[in-house]
Parts: C-alpha cells; structure tokens; sequence
C-alpha cells in the first residue's frame, strides 16, 4: 500500500499544476471580457480580395439588428 | 427594411441623393465610410448586421491637440518610441459588425499593427506605429468610419488603473482547498477507529493542515483586517464573530494535529470562508459599461484651443487655462471653463449640465458657463475663471465628495451582529465554567466547539445573496445600482427629492405650441419648407413637428445666424426667429419661442414646452402615500402652478435653486433627521446627489453619461421607481427572517457544542446546510416577491 504516498503525491501536484494554470489565465486577463471572444471566434476569412466577387451572403449574426 | 432606408445606418434615405450602385445612403458621411470600407476589402461589415453604421460626426481639426505630444504621451498606455499603444471608449459600437470592422483596422492603415475590442466595456485598444500613423491619425481614422472615440480629461487624469482580481484569487485558492480537504476527510467521517486511520491519519491530517494555512492566511485576510477595524473603532461587526470562529476552528485543529488528540475541523473551515467568499462575489455585481463614479473631469475635454496674442493657434491642456486666455471653441466642442463670449454665434446646449435640451443663444458680451456644448460654429471666448474656480466646477471641492466610503454606517447585519457577539461570548463562558466542574478535561473541547458553531456563517451569506439577487433583479428592469449596500440604504428612505427639467420631464419630445391667430394648412405648409434646409436645433424640432407637406420651392432663403431665418414663398414673404427679428413685442415670461411673421404681418409664436415624463402623477400619487415629496429645481417657478395641479398635495416646490444650494438644501433636510433620495440627471444635480442617502440618476440613454451616483435608472423604467423602492423595503424584511432561520440553525448546533458531542462530522453537515438553506430561501423568496 506504499503506493498510496505515491498517488497522493502525484494527484496533488497536478491539482495544484491546475490551480496555478487557473491564477495565471485569471492575472492575464483571459476571463476580463467574456462576451466579445465569443464573437470574434465566428468571424473568418471575410476580407474580400476583389468586389466583383461579392455575393450578397446570409446574415450571420443578425440577433442585433431587429430589436 | 425599405429599400429607402440608408444602407449604411438604416435612416431615411430622404430621396436618391447618395448613391453607390444599388445602395441609398442617407448622408454623405454614411456613403463616405461605405466607400472607405469597400476599397479597403471590409465590405463584409455590411453581412454580420444589417444597417449597422452609425453616422460619422463631423471632427475637423477638434483633435488638432493630440499633436501635442505631452498631451499625447498622458493618453498612450504604452510607448517605446517605435511602437504606442491606446485604449480608448467609443460609444458608438453597438454590435458584432462594430466588432469586426475595428479589429481589422490593420486594413485600413498599415501604420496599426492590431487592433482588440472590448465589447461589454465599448473599449478597443490600438497598436499601431510611431513612424507611419500619428495618434492623432488615428483617432481621425476610426471617426471617419463612424467610431468616434470619446476622449475626456478623466483619461489623462486616472491613467492606469487596473481592475481588482484579488477576490478571484482568493476564492479560487478557498474552494481548491475546499475540494481537497473534504476528500482527505472523508475516512474520519465514516470511521473511528482501525487499520486505516491509525497507517495514514498523519499524513492525511498533515495535509489538510497545509491546505489549510494558505486560506486562512490569505483567503480570509480581509476578514481579519475588517474585523480588527471594527473593534478598534468600538464595532463589533459580523466578521468579528466570523473571525472568531475562523481562529478557533484553525487553532483547535491544529493543537489536536500537533498533540494527535483526534477530531479536526480543516473541512469546515475551509468550506467556511470558501461559502463566505462566494456570498461576497454574489454580491459584487458590476456593469461594467456604467460608471457610478464619474465627475465633471468624464465630461470635459483634455485640451482646447487657445488663441495666443499674436493670434496663432495652439492647443493647451484644459488644467493649463489660466484667467484672461483667449479660446477657441469649435462646432459641437465643450466649453471647459466660464468665460465672456467674444465673437461668434454662440447656441449652447446646456444639456448636460441642466437636463435642459433646448440650447440657449448668447450675444457677444455674454457670460458663458462651463459645462455648455456650442452648437452652430466656432465662437471666441474670454476666460473668466480657471477650470476648477469655475461656477460648476467647484462643486466638486465641496466635503459631501469627500465622504469616506461606508466605514460607520451601520447595516442591518452588523447592528445585528453586535449582540450576537455578545451572546456567543457569554454562552461560552458559562458553558466553560459548567464543565470546569463537571469534567475539566473537556472545558477547552467545549468552549472551542461553541464557539466553531456560533460562527455566523448563515447569518452572513444571507445579506449579501438577498441583496446580490435583488441587485440582479433590479438590473433586469433597468434599475442599475452601484452596489448591493444601496439597497439598504434605499429601504431606508422617508424623503425624496426630484429634479425638475431632465428629470420628471423628458428631452425626447419637446412639446410645441402655437400661440396666436391660427395659421392656414397653406401657412403652416410654408413654414415647414422654409426651416427645411435650416440646422438650428429649434428649427429641427419644429420641422419635426409640423405636419408633413408637399415641397414648395423657397426663394431668397436667408439665415441670419443667432436671429433666425427668411425667405419667400409664392411671392408671400415668411420670417422665422426671435422676437427683436421679426419685430413682435416680446413677453416677459423665460420661454423658449420662435416667433413668425408672414408677409409683413406677425402671426403668433411656436412655444418649446418641456413635456413631463409619462404616469409622472401616477409615480407622485403612489410616492406621496409614504414619502415626503419635494421638487428642487434650478428653473425659475414658471411651472409651478401648472406643477400644483399635476401633482399631489402636500408636495414642496423649491425653484431657483443653484447647484451648491440644492447640496445645502439636502443637508439640511438631513440635519432635520431625514434619509433623503435625489432623483436627478444633470452635473448641476451632482452634488445633490452625492450628498444625499440615496442618489439616483435618470438617463435617457445608459450608454452615455450621468452623474456620479448610487444608482442609475433608465428613464423608460420611471414610472416602476415606487415599486423598485418598495422592493428595497421588502428585502430588508426577508433579510430579516432569514436571519431567523439561521438563528434556529445555530440553536440546534449549539446543542452538541454545550453538551460537548460536537464531532467533525456534524460540523461539516451542518454548516453546509445552514448556509445552503439560507441561500436557497433568500434567493427563493426574493425572486418570488419581485415577481408581483
């Protein structure tokens, strides 16, 4: 059963690895805007190299537009 | 949409004049940013919304002072000499497009090298190249796509100031060890004795003693911090008995570690301070797009043009006006300091300053006010007063912004909590000498234990979990407070205060009246094609208000600026604007008017009414059952009489008051013992507001600016301010019986605490409880009540 030091040992390492990971992402600003992310992320290569290929494409994002 | 509608804004194309191929615009700024995107490959803005655009304003040289480079410098975060960074707050971004188009700015200029937008705070912030693009560039760049950023002396002012995370940290550290403990405790819940305990109770205890350290150390700092505030100010506060219980479970626990005597409490303690944190983060709700803290300085810019002697003209920082400087203030700039208008047509809308819409003309000679925004051309202006000498100014040095944040006022809780104290201290001390005869081993058990379950854990988390829901609630309906503490603070109210102009009234729609012979449809006709092509704001309103008509072709059309306008119509000649223009006996009352005189002959006159906020009497009606109602206004008593009618008997009008003397008023209405709310909107309301138990400022638009206060309402939401303050009261009542039920919590766990059978095991299931319980009742009937 000296295995058990082992796995105590080890499994709270990683859970402190985790708590340290959570202090850093939290000092770096990652949860201080929680809205636009979620935004940015759906927006891709939409830069349109020429105009003549434009198409009126489908609305995206229109949950804005008609309140 | 209609195809009418201006593809860039979706306003009223009125007509085809702008247009790109298939699309209408509405002006040329709309069809201008149109164009600046499509040849800069961001034409996709148009696909994410529809209309998304705003109308870029007109910006010619207003940021010719960015080029000061001190002035730059205060505004750059960062800097190195090749590359700046900035941040600014631009109003304007509203949706998913506004997001897309400023974080691909690199495409519009290769001087930026990125930029990222913070949506919920309308803040991006720019990097961009020393050497290719100036800030000043900058700022013009995202103005001319309809961004506008808003630039004010607060900015230069506060500099860096970085949000406060320590809470996070602490709660995240409180519940890590939480988890831990309770996991390392579970073999002493379900076993006393045998082989597994007696092989790894040490280092299962060790362990959870280290766990430990850092929660109470760090976690629960700031309880030991207040605590120790309250008793060296003679308060025993709630953290006094939280504090008490914290130590005791650590320092008990840790004496059994050390002297392997059994029971430890590390999983209740932990799980203590990780509940009591978490009541406080429930409690902290922040709008982070309002500000509550905002003085004159959010209002006014950094810099103005000053006109030095040798009429050369250079941009100084506000603070740098001194008496005596000449100022240039250009189209739609604020007036930074109180001066003498020199030259120029001056319309100042004191809106911001009064609540009032209706901008106010000055002949040169006349003594302008800070606070005011010049709306028809530059004008020149003499300083009278330096920035904070001046007349609105110096309000703010006044004691009432001053006030210590809430150390000394008592809350419910801790006025509570004060017995409560003594309560426990006396329980355990009898307790302690019933056992030191009966059984003395166990007196140090005893009185630890009693002390460990008296900890008002329940207790605590009530207040903030009611107060937390009711902030969110309130935030739902549009009813924005600074923090959960007003609640209280507003349950307390027995006066309430309003201002009149912006306040009880609205600058949405003006009302308008005629007074004079009537005109004919073919008057009124050419009335409205002649303000037509007029962009005085009076004259918008009042196009906005005649009926539509036909255009019929003005001829002669002549605006005489500060005077008003003529022109004729079917060779009938029509003059618009002030009386001495028109030639019409003037009236001694102080209204807002445009007289009219058509084909020589004087008409009548168009009267600009303030018209009062919808259920107004319904809102004075339901308040006056329990308040005492007083109308403080900065106006003459034009409106008094027609006020008398509208309102309640038993109201106070109080008429021409300054903005210092409203700040007296109050005070002394204090003095006489009352807990006063000010409902207001203006800066001239701002110490009045400040002052008061209770400020709350009415905004008609959230997203732009209001005084420094302790709540801010949407003005759609007035007529719900009876039952908003009604809530208040019926909040503190649940807090109140919640606390009942935590007492009868801590009765029962007091039992096993005296009779000396508290084991950790009933600790860690009955402090969870309690608390949950608690939390679960209070957010219940909060939601519950709010719901009527």
């Amino acid at each position: 059963m000296i295995v058990i030091y082992l796995m105590i040992a080890v499994s709270i390492v990683i859970a402190v690895l985790f708590l340290i990971i959570f202090i850093k992402s939290v000092k770096a600003g990652q949860y201080d805007d929680m809205y636009t992310p979620s935004v940015r992320m759906l927006f891709d290569d939409e830069l349109l190299e020429d105009k003549t290929l434009r198409k009126p494409k489908s609305v995206i994002l229109n949950k804005n537009s008609k309140k | 949409m209609s195809e009418e509608s201006c593809y860039h804004c979706g306003l009223d194309c009125q007509g085809k004049q702008y247009q790109i191929e298939d699309k209408c615009f509405c002006c040329n700024g709309c069809k201008t940013v149109y164009e600046i995107l499509n040849q800069n490959e961001l034409g996709c803005y148009y696909d994410f919304d529809q209309n998304p655009g705003t109308i870029p304003t007109e910006i010619k040289g207003k940021y010719n002072y960015l080029d000061n480079l001190e002035i730059a410098e205060k505004l750059l975060e960062f800097n190195d000499g090749e590359t700046s960074v900035v941040s600014f707050y631009t109003p304007s971004m509203h949706c998913s497009s506004c997001i897309w188009v400023l974080e691909n700015l690199s495409k519009l200029h290769s001087g930026i090298v990125a930029s990222s937008v913070n949506f919920p705070q309308k803040k991006i912030r720019i990097t961009f190249k020393n050497e290719k693009i100036s800030l000043k560039s900058v700022v013009e760049l995202i103005s001319s796509i309809g961004y506008e950023p808003f630039i004010s002396l607060e900015d230069a002012d506060s500099g860096k100031h970085k949000s406060n995370k320590t809470l996070i940290y602490q709660i995240a550290i409180a519940g890590f060890a939480f988890g831990n403990v309770m996991l390392l405790s579970f073999p002493e819940y379900f076993q006393d004795d045998g082989f597994w305990l007696d092989k790894y109770k040490g280092l299962f205890r060790f362990l959870m003693f280290v766990f430990s350290v850092p929660v109470v150390v760090y976690s629960a700092k700031d309880y030991f911090i207040s605590a120790y505030k309250g008793v060296k100010h003679k308060m025993l506060n709630i953290d006094v008995p939280i504090v008490l219980g914290i130590s005791v479970l650590f320092i008990r626990s840790t004496i059994e570690i050390v002297f392997d005597l059994g029971q430890v409490f590390f999983d209740s303690l932990t799980g203590l301070v990780f509940f009591l944190l978490l009541g406080r983060v429930f409690q902290q709700r922040t709008y982070s797009y309002l500000s509550f803290e905002r003085d004159y300085k959010s209002y006014f810019p950094i810099a103005v043009t000053k006109i030095g002697n040798d009429g050369k003209e250079e941009s100084v920082e506000v603070f740098k006006i001194k008496e005596g400087d000449r100022l240039l203030i250009r189209n739609e700039e604020l007036i930074p300091v109180d001066g003498i208008l020199i030259n120029g047509n001056a319309n100042i809308d004191y809106s911001f300053v009064t609540g009032e819409s209706v901008p106010v003309s000055k002949k040169s000679g006349d003594k302008l006010f800070a606070g005011g925004k010049q709306l028809s051309g530059a004008i020149e202006m003499d300083v009278l007063q330096s920035v904070q000498q001046s007349y609105l100014t110096q309000l703010w040095s006044n004691d009432a912004f001053k006030k210590d944040s809430n150390f000394g006022i008592k809350n419910l809780v801790d006025t509570l909590s004060k017995y409560f104290t003594y309560i426990i201290l006396a329980i355990a001390l009898s307790a302690g000498i019933y056992w030191f005869f009966a059984d003395k081993l166990l007196v140090f058990h005893v009185v630890s234990s009693v002390l460990i379950i008296a900890c008002p854990c329940a207790l605590a988390l009530s207040a903030p979990f009611a107060l937390g829901n009711m902030l969110r609630i309130f935030g739902r309906r549009k009813f924005y407070l600074k923090n959960a503490e007003g609640i209280e603070l507003a349950a307390k109210i027995d006066t309430v205060i309003f201002d009149k102009t912006g306040t009880i009234t609205t600058n949405k729609n003006n009302h308008i009246i005629f007074e004079g012979s009537q005109l004919t449809t073919e008057e009124e006709q050419g009335v409205r094609n002649l303000i037509r092509s007029s962009n005085h704001p009076l004259n918008r309103m009042l196009y906005g208000f005649l009926p539509l008509s036909k255009e019929v072709e003005v001829i002669n059309f002549k605006e005489i600026l500060g005077k008003g306008i003529q022109g004729e119509i079917n060779k009938t000649s029509y003059v618009l604007g002030s009386a001495s223009f028109v030639n019409a006996s003037t009236s001694a009352k102080n209204e807002t008017v445009i007289y009219i005189s058509i084909g020589g002959e004087v008409k009548g006159r168009y009267v600009f009414k303030n018209s009062y906020r919808k259920g107004l009497d319904a809102v004075f009606n339901t308040l006056s059952k329990a308040y005492e109602l007083i109308i403080l206004s900065g106006d003459n008593e034009g409106e008094k009489e027609y006020l008398q009618k509208l309102l309640p008997k038993g109201t106070e009008f109080v008429f021409n008051q300054k903005p210092t003397d409203k700040l007296e008023f109050i005070k002394q209405k204090q003095n006489e013992g009352k807990q006063v709310l000010m409902v207001g909107d203006g800066l001239n309301d701002a110490g009045a507001l400040a002052q008061s138990n209770f400020g709350i400022a009415i905004s008609e638009n959230t997203n732009v600016f209001s005084p420094a206060c302790d709540a801010i309402l949407d003005a759609s939401k007035f007529k719900e301010l009876p039952q908003f303050l009604k809530l208040t009261k019926q909040t503190i009542t649940i807090i109140k019986a919640s606390f009942v039920l935590s007492f009868l919590y801590n009765i029962i766990g007091m039992y096993f605490a005296i009779t000396g059978q508290l084991s950790p095991i009933i600790a860690a299931i009955l402090m969870p409880l309690s608390s949950i319980s608690v939390v679960v009742f209070v957010t219940f009937v909060t939601n519950m009540v709010s719901r009527k």
